[in-house]
């Protein structure tokens, strides 16, 4: 295939940067004719760890505006593939990732991405919350400077707004100059959310934002998803079915086939559930495997 | 049933337990001992001379009865305070490039080697300080033993140790907080300077502070090339003595109060270090990260 080559060229960099990468139309799904965009087009999609195949070759297309539920057994590459469309797969030593992921027609696996724009893009909720151990405000000022906004003025909008949204506003105005991690874990996973948001992204990937989480914060963790659905391209990943049934708009569903992770099934959240095509989706949601 | 277990091991340890604190008592009734030892001897001179005139006679000159310690005080923490100003980039630097940035075989050959020069005696440094650096600061400005001369030789003997400390703290800093800030899109450069140099700054602290301790006590390579005169030196090109020094210097010929002096030398430089180990549980009793609010 001579797209691929041209393709692992340009990431490992032999044309020094001469050569642009090829803005291509995402291919749509026969199924659905409606004008629908997706924000991610994902091709071919492989990432290993030195000898282990965490992903083997997956295509999945992500809705704009969407939640995308990523779902399958441990170890069958959810995360991967979450740490693939922010690119922190470069960060992960012996990760190596090839094919393609389109994001407004652009190649985010290519050499010309800038990818600290794209993690601005991009925010990533961490299984455990993750605030750094400064006071809240200190919390926004740090990634909003290091974006090149430095007026005060606008950083208090900006953070008042975002709490605002994650409804955590009312809950810590008083104690904004207190140590971030004096919140509970619930509150602290939605300031993290916050922080995501105040960068103003397009995205927002969850690695299993609930699972280190009572039921109580849990639940106000889901409603801030869903409240945040027509705003943000959503792929959140979890363990947990009824969580993918409340929020999904959209499902995948992850397998370990062969001691490599591939995507089983992925759809409208309706038809994955309601009507699956694929006899181990059927098992697994039925719960007879896990 | 569930209080017997704990006293039950307790008894299974005690005699490893008592053999530990017995030679904790020991290490620390030594200290004490020879603390109690410098204080004794320098009973004497405090007695005879009284602590202010330490402080306000002439100079130097025990033979003709003048004992100021002043230009002393001020030749050593000048001299470590060269050190540190040198020493403390440098290893902080190397802490974070062997972390975060070199390919982990460098690191390692690049550790291995820090380990090596904090192997190598003190004489050495002194000796390629006077064949070496004198020489080319003598061109700079005579005579060339000087307290930058001193500086520069101490600055190459602490670095290994606040190289390592800093290493390990930098190391230390947990990998979700370097991940949360590249996940919100900070650069590598940036990371560094907010994120990881902030979180590892205890460890950065106890670095500072043992390396200035060493600096503090260092006397072969500096009485080697300090140029050992008594003043308190107007430029970086001028000679300095430190206390370490002025001990090794006279302690041979010193009689009565004069040696007696020489112990007040001494418990001036325990003074230092006793001032650094505060310095150090003030700064480590303070959060982790700093949390300034610019204006």
């Amino acid at each position: 295939m001579p797209g691929k080559d041209l393709e692992s060229e340009i990431r490992h960099g032999h044309h020094g940067g001469n050569v642009m990468t090829v803005a291509q139309p995402c291919i749509e799904p026969a199924a659905h004719r409606e004008p629908e965009r997706h924000l991610w087009c994902i091709s071919d999609l492989t990432v290993s760890y030195g000898e282990v195949i965490a992903l083997s070759s997956v295509s999945l297309n992500i809705k704009e505006n969407s939640v995308t539920a990523v779902i399958g057994p441990s170890g069958c590459g959810k995360s991967s593939l979450l740490c693939c469309l922010n690119r922190l797969t470069d960060f992960i030593p012996g990760c190596c990732v090839s094919g393609r992921i389109l994001m407004h027609s652009k190649d985010i696996l290519g050499g010309q991405i800038d990818d600290t724009r794209l993690r601005k893009q991009v925010g990533l909720i961490f299984q455990k919350p993750n605030p750094f151990p400064l006071s809240i405000r200190r919390n926004f000022e740090l990634p909003l400077r290091e974006h090149g906004i430095r007026d005060r003025q606008e950083i208090e909008h900006i953070m008042q707004s975002t709490l605002e949204a994650t409804g955590l506003w009312k809950e810590v105005k008083d104690r904004l100059n207190k140590p971030a991690h004096q919140l509970s874990g619930g509150q602290q996973q939605r300031l993290c959310i916050a922080r995501a948001l105040s960068l103003r992204p397009d995205a927002l990937l969850m690695d299993e934002p609930c699972s280190a989480l009572d039921p109580i914060s849990s639940g106000q963790v889901e409603e801030l998803v869903l409240s945040l659905r027509e705003r943000y391209t959503i792929v959140i990943v979890t363990h947990n079915l009824s969580q993918a049934r409340r929020l999904g708009t959209d499902v995948a569903l992850f397998w370990l086939r062969d001691g490599k992770g591939t995507l089983v099934e992925s759809g409208p959240a309706s038809q994955v559930f309601e009507a699956p095509r694929d006899d181990l989706t059927k098992l697994y949601l039925r719960g007879a495997i896990a | 049933m569930y209080l017997r277990s704990p006293a039950r091991a307790s008894t299974v340890l005690s005699p490893m337990l008592i053999g530990a604190g017995a030679l904790a008592l020991l290490a620390s009734a030594l200290i004490a001992f020879i603390f109690f030892v410098v204080l004794g001897e320098a009973m004497a001179a405090l007695g005879e001379i009284g602590l202010w005139r330490f402080l306000t006679d002439a100079s130097w000159h025990p033979s003709s009865g003048e004992f100021n310690l002043l230009p002393m005080v001020a030749g050593t923490g000048l001299v470590a305070a060269g050190a540190m100003v040198l020493a403390m980039p440098l290893g902080l630097i190397a802490a974070v490039f062997v972390t975060f940035y070199a390919p982990s075989p460098v690191a390692t050959a690049y550790l291995r080697l820090i380990e090596l020069f904090a192997g190598i005696p003190s004489v050495l440094y002194g000796l390629w300080g006077l064949v070496v650096l004198v020489p080319i600061i003598a061109d700079l400005a005579a005579p060339g033993s000087s307290l930058l001369a001193a500086s520069l030789v101490l600055a190459l003997m602490v670095l290994p140790t606040i190289a390592l400390i800093a290493t390990m703290s930098v190391r230390s800093v947990p990998l979700e907080r370097i991940q949360a800030a590249r996940a919100l899109g900070f650069t590598k450069a940036s990371t560094m300077v907010k994120i990881v140099i902030p979180s590892a700054r205890k460890g950065l602290a106890v670095a500072a502070i043992l390396g200035a301790g060493r600096a503090v006590g260092e006397t072969m390579a500096v009485m080697m090339v300090a140029g050992n005169i008594v003043q308190v030196p107007e430029s970086i090109f001028e000679p300095v003595r430190t206390l370490s020094a002025n001990i090794a210097l006279e302690i041979a010929y010193a009689m009565d109060v004069h040696r007696s002096a020489l112990f007040v030398s001494a418990l001036v430089m325990i003074a230092f270090v006793v001032l650094a180990t505060a310095l150090l549980e003030f700064v480590t009793n303070k959060q982790a990260m700093p949390d300034v609010h610019p204006d």
